[in-house]
């Protein structure tokens, strides 16, 4: 017993050489599940998610309308070569090989602003996951539109997170503005519910002023755009005091130039006049005039204690790009074509000092056959992890039934039912951005929108279901205008068909009046819904 | 009134609606309303009236459409039973006038109980009777003791009918049944068949001079038009036997003054004269009868009973006191308990007792 463990008995020093540092990059390699690369179909969708996502962003933070091209071609059992091309600025040559080759390189990260990717690990991640899987490089056409075309041909060091050049050519003579990027991975190809092309029909939705053309292995799909204006774009802002937790506080006064905590608090934050810094540095007794850099951890731990008791003003919301009822709507109706579509977008709103915005689309009957739920944040799909999600719990929490609706968790009736969450910084429960968090501000929200749209929709069920009734009636005056001509003949000897002819123009001339009457009494029955009873 | 006659009315009841349609007016047939709003209590006649009051059955009032077709329908097979000179069963006129509506799943009539009262309908607005509308129900009562009638042209005795009787008609009209020689003293009305046979087989009508009569429950207006006409042509009295419940007194009550419903035929089928002979809760303790063949009252019996003791024909003391008995007593009997003292108890002793002593009730 005593000499087993002898032999086994490892020193400290020993165990330190084994603790190497790992980059980004070998842990990607090991932990391709929580970026969504858990298996080959999910990788294909992921790609073309993290493309087009920056794509997208890229065009519309250049306030250029995106046409974005996207092709899906299989050349082996299993291995799929996919090209995604937008119109967007173009990239210059000093940042090409960052932001393709580098992980959690990217503006994104260190600013606040309303932005599709959040992370930063989005597309180097597909860069990635084509060499693991195929070995193929990762080619790139980019140009700013003077001219010139960058033809690069790259592949990421795993163990140093650095980008590695295979190719670097300039092509004169060609007159485009825009990214073009071609990627060979593993991969299976398919049409389902979590597909590449519902992922694609979704975005459609939400970017109604985009057009997005698709060569997919069956054929080409075109998503046409529906609008021709940009939401409004997005100003950036600083954080908030009360999102602040004390990881980020620690490395927020590391980076600061601030001389002091006040300076500090004032120019770093949003909404922090001199009073409220001096409250804080009050209540968590630390001197105000202090440098950032030498506050101590428990100092911040008592700093941030202290924010929660001071009153601020909330963020502003101009950081926002919401889409606006004329886009949800727009996008609802030229992919579902639908018989009826409504929406409302609620006032910005603030969870733990992110400002946020929900905006609802109800769209009925149509193409659509089958209730659904379209669950978006930023604009961009979320397919996976439904259950997780606070849209879907809200959602659950509808009493539809109230509005007319059957239907337990989500309407028995052929709806869509599309949510949007617009924030800074939208909390996904994981790395791959599937589920929003079920903060209780946000449910709220979304459930207030819900509501609104339900009751809109149910006031348009209603009427037609008393157009439906009132035209009954009229059937009924005219089904036995037949029956009752065929006696009269036999009483009077007139002839039926002219008897009928009469028949049915009494009741042409008087329907006129009937129905009013039906309508007003209709309306006494039912009692005419009121608007604004948001409970 | 002659088939010609009927025939016209028929047609008028047709033109006039086709006036309407071709002025562009929305076409509506008068009926006398038949329900208790538009009846009252005749004193002098001592019969149930039809009041003057008229409704409109209109083809624009949503509520009437169908009704106002299924009346047409109605009256334009009349037309043609008569034309063909047939006549028909009103089950035959239902399946005659029932089919599926062009371009619906629905039927100009579903059920029989749709076009009866529609017959009556026409019956009361053309003042018409069903059978001059060639129209004949289901025979239901049945008649036994020295009468000889003749029946369109058979002549039959009535006290050579055996054990079933003489069944009769649904036209008993004048021009169908006529009575050639009586010899009957007076008429037993009887509500239950079973007590009928019991009375037949006791040659109750040979012993007592009569003639028995049932309607096997409510009976039918062919049973009580001959009521009303032996009353009435051939002076007999008429005495009506049922079970003491307000079933029973109902009953008398209907073939003593006529019915609601039929209020427009209270003249030919009503025997006003009619008396009751029994049986009353009064009559238990008169025959000793036992208490434990005795029915307790339902809720349903004893709410019919406090409405009864509101009618004007049942406002006589006789039947005041007689009513509130069986409220007090809270139980109702049937005919058949008499059979608790022997079997022949009824036509031996209960109904020769009452008939001698005239202990009837109004």
């Amino acid at each position: 017993m005593t000499e087993e463990s002898v032999v086994n008995e490892k020193s400290a020093e020993h165990m330190a050489k084994d603790h190497r540092e790992i980059s980004i990059s070998q842990f990607f390699e090991k932990n391709r599940h929580l970026l969504g690369y858990d298996n080959k179909i999910k990788a294909l969708l992921t790609i073309i998610k993290e493309g087009v996502d920056n794509a997208l962003d890229a065009t519309e933070e250049a306030r250029i309308l995106p046409d974005i091209y996207i092709k899906i071609e299989e050349i082996d059992k299993e291995t799929y070569r996919i090209v995604i091309r937008d119109n967007g600025p173009g990239i210059i040559r000093a940042q090409i090989s960052k932001i393709f080759g580098k992980l959690l390189y990217g503006s994104k990260f260190h600013r606040l602003r309303q932005s599709r990717g959040q992370q930063g690990i989005g597309i180097s991640g597909a860069v990635l996951y084509a060499q693991l899987t195929t070995g193929e490089s990762t080619k790139i056409l980019t140009s700013t539109g003077k001219g010139k075309t960058h033809k690069i041909e790259m592949k990421i060091d795993v163990k140093t997170n650095e980008p590695k050049i295979l190719k670097d050519e300039v092509i004169d003579g060609k007159e485009w503005k825009g990214t073009q990027i071609t990627i060979v991975v593993e991969g299976i190809y398919r049409e389902h519910k979590q597909s590449v092309i519902e992922y694609l029909k979704q975005t459609a939705i939400s970017n109604p002023f985009a057009n997005i053309t698709f060569d997919s292995p069956n054929g080409r799909v075109e998503f046409k755009r529906a609008v021709d204006h940009l939401p409004k774009e997005p100003k950036e802002i600083k954080p908030h005091l009360y999102g602040i937790e004390v990881g980020i506080m620690t490395r927020m006064l590391q980076e600061t130039k601030g001389r002091s905590i006040l300076g500090f608090l004032t120019t770093e934050f949003s909404r922090v006049g001199k009073k409220s810094a001096e409250d804080i540095c009050k209540k968590a007794g630390i001197d105000d005039k202090i440098s950032p850099k030498k506050i101590e951890h428990s100092q911040i731990v008592e700093m941030v204690k202290a924010i929660k008791e001071v009153k601020l003003s909330r963020p502003p919301t101009d950081c926002l790009s919401p889409l606006t009822q004329e886009l949800v709507e727009a996008g609802l109706s030229k992919e579902l074509n639908p018989e009826f579509v409504t929406s409302i977008s609620r006032p910005p709103t603030v969870y733990r000092g992110w400002p946020f915005q929900i905006e609802v689309g109800i769209a009925y009957g149509g193409s659509i056959k089958e209730a659904s739920v379209m669950r978006l944040a930023n604009r961009v799909p979320l397919l996976y992890q439904s259950g997780d999600c606070a849209i879907s719990k809200a959602v659950a929490g509808v009493d539809w039934k109230r509005y007319g609706l059957s239907g337990d968790k989500i309407p028995d009736a052929p709806v869509t039912i599309f949510v949007h969450m617009s924030s800074v910084w939208v909390p996904f429960t994981s790395e791959s951005k599937e589920a929003i968090a079920s903060y209780t501000t946000i449910i709220k929200e979304i459930k207030l929108a819900l509501q609104d749209c339900a009751r809109k929709l149910s006031i348009y069920l209603s009427g037609i279901r008393k157009a439906e009734r009132i035209a009954e009636k009229r059937r009924i005056y005219e089904k036995y205008a037949h029956e009752t001509a065929v006696a009269l003949n036999e009483l009077t000897g007139d002839e039926k068909e002219k008897i009928e002819k009469a028949i049915l123009k009494i009741v042409e001339e008087k329907w006129g009046e009937i129905e009013q009457e039906l309508i007003e009494e209709n309306d006494k029955e039912t009692g005419v819904e009121k608007e604004g009873e948001n409970k | 009134m002659n088939e010609k006659e009927v025939i016209g009315k028929l047609s008028g009841l047709g033109n006039k609606v086709l006036k309407d349609i071709k002025s562009v007016k929305d076409p509506d047939i008068q009926l006398p309303v038949r329900a208790l709003s538009n009846i009252y209590f005749d004193e002098k006649s001592k019969l149930i009236k039809l009041g003057d009051k008229t409704s409109h059955r209109s083809y624009m009032n949503i509520a009437h459409t169908r009704k106002f077709m299924q009346t047409l329908l109605v009256a334009a097979e009349c037309k043609k039973i008569i034309d063909q000179n047939v006549s028909t069963s009103i089950r035959d006129l239902y399946y005659a006038v029932k089919h599926t509506i062009p371009g619906t799943k629905e039927n100009t009539f579903e059920e029989q109980s749709e076009s009866d009262p529609i017959i009556e309908d026409i019956e009361a607005t053309l003042n018409t009777l069903r059978e001059q509308l060639h129209l004949q129900a289901d025979r239901k009562g049945y008649i036994a003791g020295s009468l000889v009638i003749n029946d369109t042209g058979d002549e039959i005795d009535c006290g050579k009918m055996g054990s079933s009787g003489w069944a009769i008609p649904s036209n008993a009209e004048p021009d169908v049944i006529k009575f050639k020689k009586c010899d009957a003293e007076y008429v037993l009305m009887v509500e239950k068949d079973a007590v009928w046979q019991r009375l037949n087989q006791d040659k109750f009508w040979q012993k007592q001079n009569c003639l028995i009569i049932t309607g096997k429950g409510q009976p039918a207006r062919g049973t009580r038009r001959i009521v009303n006409r032996l009353h009435k042509e051939l002076n007999l009295p008429i005495y009506v036997l049922t079970d003491a419940d307000p079933w029973g007194y109902y009953i008398y009550s209907v073939l003593k003054q006529g019915s609601i419903n039929l209020s427009f035929l209270s003249d030919r089928i009503g025997t006003p004269k009619a008396k009751f002979i029994g049986l009353t809760t009064m009559d238990v303790e008169k025959f000793g009868i036992p208490k434990n063949v005795t029915i307790r009252l339902t809720e349903g019996d004893k709410k019919r009973t406090v409405e009864m003791l509101n009618y004007v024909w049942f406002k006589p003391k006789e039947w005041q006191d007689e009513l509130k008995n069986m409220m007090k007593v809270g139980y109702k009997l049937e005919l058949e308990a008499l059979s608790a003292k022997g079997i022949k108890y009824i036509s031996e002793k209960y109904l020769p007792e009452k008939i001698n002593n005239k202990e009837f009730l109004p």
